[in-house]
């Protein structure tokens, strides 16, 4: 057993940050849910609404990379 | 990121899942990186470049009416990203086309070339993906500020909602307009960088004999998954791009 408490907060923070991901799979999931939804109701209008899909889905996930960047900062950065 | 194997430390894995994204110089061993050294991804960004190049000369340079392989993938793309800009920003940003279109391809080949077994992906790094984010980002606003001159700051202005709350939302929107580059580049590098080191975590679970057929079999998936995120990427930074560019050119909410 080794280190300080200053790593063990960085370990923990780490982690703690990997729920990021996990929000960002509710959110991506949300988005592309909620298309096909809509896609199923009204065929013909979903073929032009899958840029608006995949920006919705960009932005959802840039949020959960975004946690995943600050896990790896704490990992390896501070 | 240190420069060195952290073999014993992590725990059984032969190798740091994030090593391969270290930047070494070609020639003359372990030196000081300057700006003019040629590194790893010097070269990959070269054959990137090469690659889109000779695509499209050697693609179209017959013209034929019934269009050889290599000329309907470049027939495909160009007539994709031309569409997908009419669509989106409208008949006026199609003098822009030629940008978005270089764009596209130099992320959709970075993006294939590292996937390459032994290649670098170059667009993994956010100083890669950081510099063609700013120059969107300051293609936007010149064009934003030249096309509409002082109106374009309307974009900020939210009319449509009531005026009390629209100095609270002017403020909301200037954050979220000088945090695009920001996510914009983040977004790219860090979904590049989190596939590639996934795959590198499998890849060192292959070396344990008793789980190896799984993760062996889990690399191939992933490299599908992987091959659908790279096109995705590319199409989203694209498509992001073509967005802000209408803001600019019609910022009226």
């Amino acid at each position: 057993m080794e280190g300080d408490i200053a790593q063990l907060g960085q370990f923990i923070g780490a982690g703690l940050a990997g729920i990021g991901s996990g929000a960002a799979a509710i959110g991506v999931g949300h988005v592309a849910g909620n298309f096909l939804a809509g896609a199923l109701r009204n065929p013909s209008a979903a073929g032009g609404q899958t840029a608006t899909l995949f920006i919705g889905i960009a932005f959802a996930e840039a949020l959960g990379i975004f946690s995943f960047l600050i896990a790896l900062l704490l990992m390896f950065a501070v | 990121m240190a420069t060195e194997a952290h073999g014993e430390e992590t725990g059984g894995l032969v190798f740091h899942p994030l090593d391969q994204f270290i930047v070494k110089p070609l020639f003359g061993g372990e030196g000081p990186i300057h700006w003019y050294t040629i590194t790893n991804v010097t070269l990959w960004l070269a054959l990137a470049v090469l690659a889109i190049i000779a695509l499209f000369i050697f693609g179209t340079r017959g013209r034929a009416v019934v269009p050889s392989r290599s000329q309907s993938v470049a027939e495909v793309l160009y007539g994709f990203t031309y569409k997908m800009v009419e669509d989106v920003a409208g008949k006026d940003a199609v003098k822009f086309f030629p940008y978005i279109f270089t764009l596209f391809m130099f992320i959709l080949v970075s993006n294939y070339l590292g996937l390459l077994p032994m290649s670098f992906a170059t667009t993994s790094h956010i100083a890669v993906t950081a510099v063609l984010a700013l120059a969107v980002f300051l293609t936007v606003t010149i064009v934003g500020f030249v096309k509409n001159g002082v109106g374009f700051l309307s974009l900020f202005w939210v009319s449509s909602a009531p005026l009390v709350l629209r100095p609270i939302l002017a403020i909301i929107e200037l954050i979220s307009y000088f945090v695009r580059p920001v996510s914009h580049s983040i977004r790219l590098g860090g979904n590049i960088m989190a596939g590639h080191a996934v795959m590198k975590v499998f890849a060192g679970f292959a070396a344990i004999a008793a789980v190896s057929p799984i993760a062996v079999l889990s690399i191939t998936a992933i490299y599908g998954l992987e091959m659908l995120v790279a096109g995705v990427q590319a199409y989203v930074f694209t498509i992001l791009t073509v967005v802000y560019l209408k803001d600019a050119l019609h910022p009226a909410h």
